[in-house]
């Protein structure tokens, strides 16, 4: 029973969309896997932030640079300005550190690997022979159908797995867990670790620098396409356990990379909290696409439960030409506070960002982007979709930032918000500093004002307005699931086969 | 949580140049609770979120700069064509001989100063009421400062159509003046009002309107701020509207190195309407602020807000817009655009245009744009024998248009246009 049996429907939003919501409502994600853990003591102290370092079998820099952060996270102050509510998090009543008893010692075949993790994950509906190459088992037959993708998988604190590594290896890509690079490549870590979102960032990104326990790491060398995507997918199980993770993705000049993210968590009373970091560096010409279906367990309708997710993702395009895409599904989450940015450096370099958020009974949305122009000629597009029902509450909180320098830039933003129940709330909240006169910066944020030019251009060929309206905004809506990857379609589609054509008019 | 001692600073060294003007028990009651109300919020500084585009260093320290007086030219008053009933105040302070008589029909008009004195008066009921209300969500501790230390100001009870516009004249003849004055403007039902403002006023100004619409009054404003360049300024409105009520303002802004306008309406009656527009044009040190908030409370009503700036020579221009619907505020019909027009490179545009909405069957919209001049528009025009410089005024006069046709009057629209281009075709030079 959701709250949106008992809610009158607006005139022109159709059946379909509600159930698509509806759909969304239901976590099927909820269940836990029953397996030994280890856990590093309650709390957070010197001696964790250690201890977690030491886990990893980190060299001496990365624990005094771990330690750092937690000497200023202490003197933080949790941010404030967010438009969610949540009750006070008590920062020493959490885990940090939890990894299945069986990953003590990493395992090196199928067979060592617990078959719990492996149930769990086919559970979760990695295809099989995805996931058997995930233990690490090459069979003598091609892997799955279709594209390749290769896949960290990390179970709470831990990376349990990572596939394709040497074919990936042949094309000259890195892919492996944080952990691993740090040990396997500490100079690449050093030089672009906290270089794009620095300890000193904020307040969860600091705490995420003491205390990450894992996450991917990708290096992709010059001029080359990375022939599989990559794949990350977050798992959390522990109870009372926070999520940690790092993701360090190097893009060198001329080359492409597309990476998705998945995450999903058991339901359960007490809410959790994932402070990820993400950081992204594309260097000239080079090319990253990064996208996400967040479907954290968002709580139950009584806001009872659910994660907690405050999460920095950035990227810098640090080379002229270079591209960046952030696409999100942001479905799950209790609460989430999530901008992914792009920091345009480089003359020519371009940022787009697509998001659909969709929050239902008590859930909290606060996200959207930042675009900061700093080279010439750069390019931005935002485009975001909001859907709020039950009595949730959905904000897009966005930056456009054209600085002097920045000549001849663009920037091109629409926020669209659908409510649906009268329980619920969607807000906008875009920040636009323009700081020279030949760069053109547009903003719009409606359910019923579509691009005029285009709209005149459908009616000039014999549409009448509605149905002019309806395919612009099809358009739009497309646009976000179309910037998807193909291994995120089904899922995205599902979550948003919602029309806002009843929006419209 | 406690005030930062830094503001506290400031708030007292501020409050140390200024005495409460002392009246009746009810007045002096409600700047005492005024009074406190400001220490407890403390004046406005630069790491506050709502001053984030704005410095209120000028606005609120001890002294405020001096400001030059303005060479007047030959310019014809603005509102010159119009029947109007004049209230002159020269730095703040009234002038009775050169104001009108305070007498019109269906008006009742008296001074702040003097009302202050008295023990009954429908003031009592108003006087910071909406300036307290406007309070949340975010705090305005400057217009809190005006309703404790307000020295005078205008009471006007409008219980019928008044004919007459009233005119409130601000003179600016001291370059260190100083001055506080805080109006209330209440319409009965039915009542029709129209006020225009003029003027630099001082050389610091902080100016509160407080405006109560009963059902189904209009209230038109018109406003002119001076010229004087060096003058600094904060005004607030405070209007809230009743049943099939309308509030209308406009602003008109042509220089200024500091001028915040603030504007809070408040929709409580059904089917009411509230279009708050304004234009901006500046050079320089200019720096304008344009800060509206604008609550839905009611069903039906509609807002507008439609605010333009032209922006040369390194000219700064702010825009803080807010649209709250509350739940329950369905039919809601809210209307936001801001944009700029930077004729060089130095100029910016800041803008925050924000909506909140609680309320599933609304339409609500915003737009803000900023660029350059459009050069295919300059280009047709140049193609068609148009001297660039009257191309790239015809284009700026088009691009304000949207904020001038918000005013009602057609001949005060025609006397704005003319503003506008006068201020184009001298700064051509």
């Amino acid at each position: 029973m959701t709250v949106l049996d008992n809610t009158s429907v607006k005139d022109g939003v159709d059946r379909e969309t509600v159930d698509a919501v509806r759909e969304v409502s239901t976590y099927k994600y909820g269940w836990e896997t029953d397996i030994e853990m280890e856990y590093a003591p309650k709390g957070l102290t010197h001696d964790i932030v250690r201890l977690i370092s030491s886990n990893n079998d980190e060299p001496e820099w990365m624990t005094e640079w771990r330690l750092e952060a937690y000497e200023r996270w202490l003197k933080l102050k949790e941010p404030d300005w967010a438009m969610v509510d949540y009750p006070e998090i008590d920062f020493q009543d959490q885990y940090y550190y939890a990894r299945p008893k069986s990953m003590e010692v990493k395992p090196k075949s199928l067979d060592e690997v617990d078959p719990k993790l492996l149930a769990t994950y086919e559970k979760l509906g990695i295809p099989l022979k995805e996931q058997m190459i995930l233990a690490g088992v090459e069979s003598g037959e091609a892997p799955a159908e279709g594209r390749k993708v290769a896949v960290d998988a990390v179970f709470d604190s831990v990376s349990v797995g990572t596939t394709f590594q040497a074919e990936l290896k042949k094309a000259g890509v890195i892919f492996c867990s944080i952990s691993e690079a740090i040990r396997e490549h500490p100079d690449l870590v050093k030089k672009y670790l906290g270089s794009v979102v620095p300890v000193s960032d904020n307040f969860y990104a600091t705490l995420n620098s003491a205390v990450f326990s894992d996450g991917s790491f990708v290096y992709v060398p010059p001029g080359v396409r990375c022939p599989m995507e990559l794949s990350t997918y977050f798992r959390i199980n522990a109870e009372n356990t926070g999520q940690f993770e790092r993701t360090l993705i190097i893009a060198d000049k001329g080359s492409y990379v597309s990476y998705l993210e998945g995450c999903t968590a058991p339901q359960r009373d007490i809410a959790q909290l994932h402070a990820a970091v993400v950081e992204i560096v594309i260097e000239e010409d080079a090319e990253v696409k990064y996208s996400t279906v967040q479907n954290w367990y968002p709580g139950d309708e009584n806001g009872k439960g659910g994660i907690y997710n405050f999460v920095t993702k950035r990227a810098d395009c640090r080379g002229d030409r270079a591209k960046v895409m952030w696409t999100q599904v942001e479905t799950g989450s209790a609460v989430t506070w999530k901008y992914p940015s792009c920091i345009l450096r480089g003359d020519d370099s371009q940022g787009e960002f697509y998001s659909i958020a969709i929050t239902n009974n008590m859930q909290q949305a606060d996200t959207g982007t930042k675009m900061v122009h700093l080279g010439k000629r750069t390019k931005s597009r935002i485009v975001s979709k909001g859907i709020s029902a039950g009595k949730a509450q959905n904000t897009y909180r966005g930056l456009v930032s054209m600085h002097p320098k920045a000549k001849e830039s663009r920037n091109y933003t629409q926020c669209d918000s659908l409510l649906i129940g009268s329980g619920c709330g969607a807000h906008t909240v875009p920040y636009i500093e323009v700081k020279n006169n030949s760069s053109r910066v547009e903003h719009e944020a409606t359910t019923s004002k579509v691009d005029d030019d285009q709209l005149f251009y459908c009616r000039q060929r014999g549409m009448d307005e509605e149905t002019a309206v309806a395919l612009v905004v099809n358009g739009f809506c497309k646009d976000v699931l179309q910037a998807l990857p193909m291994e995120f379609a089904m899922e995205a589609q599902q979550l948003v086969a919602i029309s806002l054509e009843g929006s419209v008019g | 949580m406690a005030l930062p001692q830094t503001k506290q600073d400031v708030t007292e060294a501020r409050l140390s140049t200024l005495d409460m003007p002392q009246g009746a028990s009810w007045a002096n009651a409600l700047r005492e609770n005024a009074l406190s109300r400001l220490r407890a919020a403390g004046l406005p500084d630069r790491r506050d979120e709502y001053w984030k585009y704005t410095r209120p260093e000028t606005l609120v320290q001890a002294q405020g700069p001096e400001a030059a007086l303005f060479e007047v030219d030959e310019e014809a008053e603005l509102f010159g064509d119009v029947e109007r009933l004049q209230i002159v105040f020269v730095d703040g302070v009234f002038d009775a001989e050169a104001s009108d008589d305070l007498i019109g029909e269906n008006v009742k008009i008296e001074r702040l100063a003097e009302v202050s004195q008295t023990d009954i008066h429908w003031a009592k009921d108003l006087y910071g009421v909406l300036e307290t209300r406007g309070q949340t969500p975010v705090a305005r501790p400057l217009a809190t400062l005006n309703t404790a230390m307000a020295t005078d100001g205008v009471m006007i009870h409008a219980t019928g159509k008044v004919s007459k516009a009233i005119h409130l004249v601000y003179h600016h003849k001291s370059t260190s003046s100083d001055a506080i004055l805080h109006h209330l403007v209440k319409l009965e039902d039915g009542a029709d009002l129209t006020i225009f403002e003029s003027g630099p006023a001082a050389a610091r100004f902080n100016k509160v309107m407080e405006v109560d619409i009963a059902d189904t009054a209009r209230f038109n404003h018109v406003r002119k701020q001076g010229r004087d360049h060096e003058r600094v300024a904060v005004t607030h409105i405070f209007a809230r509207l009743g049943r099939e009520s309308a509030f209308k303002s406009f602003t008109l802004t042509a220089n200024g190195v500091m001028t915040r306008n603030e504007c809070v309406i408040e929709l409580t009656g059904d089917d009411s309407v509230a279009h708050v527009a304004g234009a901006a044009v500046g050079d320089g040190d200019f720096h304008h602020d344009d800060t509206v908030f604008i609550t839905h409370d009611a069903e039906r009503c509609e807002s507008r807000q439609v605010f333009k700036k032209v922006l040369r020579n390194g000219a700064t221009g702010v825009f803080q817009g807010k649209i709250l619907v509350k739940a329950g505020a369905q039919k809601t019909d809210g209307y936001q655009i801001s944009q700029s027009l930077l004729l060089d490179g130095d100029s910016q545009f800041l803008a925050k245009p924000e909506l909140e909405i609680y309320a599933d069957d609304v339409i609500c919209s915003h737009g803000s744009t900023s660029g350059a001049i459009d050069e295919e528009g300059l280009f047709y025009m140049r193609a068609r024998g148009i001297p660039e410089s009257t191309a790239t005024d015809l284009l700026t006069l088009a691009f304000l248009a949207e904020a001038v046709q918000e005013v009602e009057d057609e001949g005060l629209r025609e006397d704005i246009n003319s503003r506008l281009s006068g201020w184009l075709e001298r700064r051509r030079g």
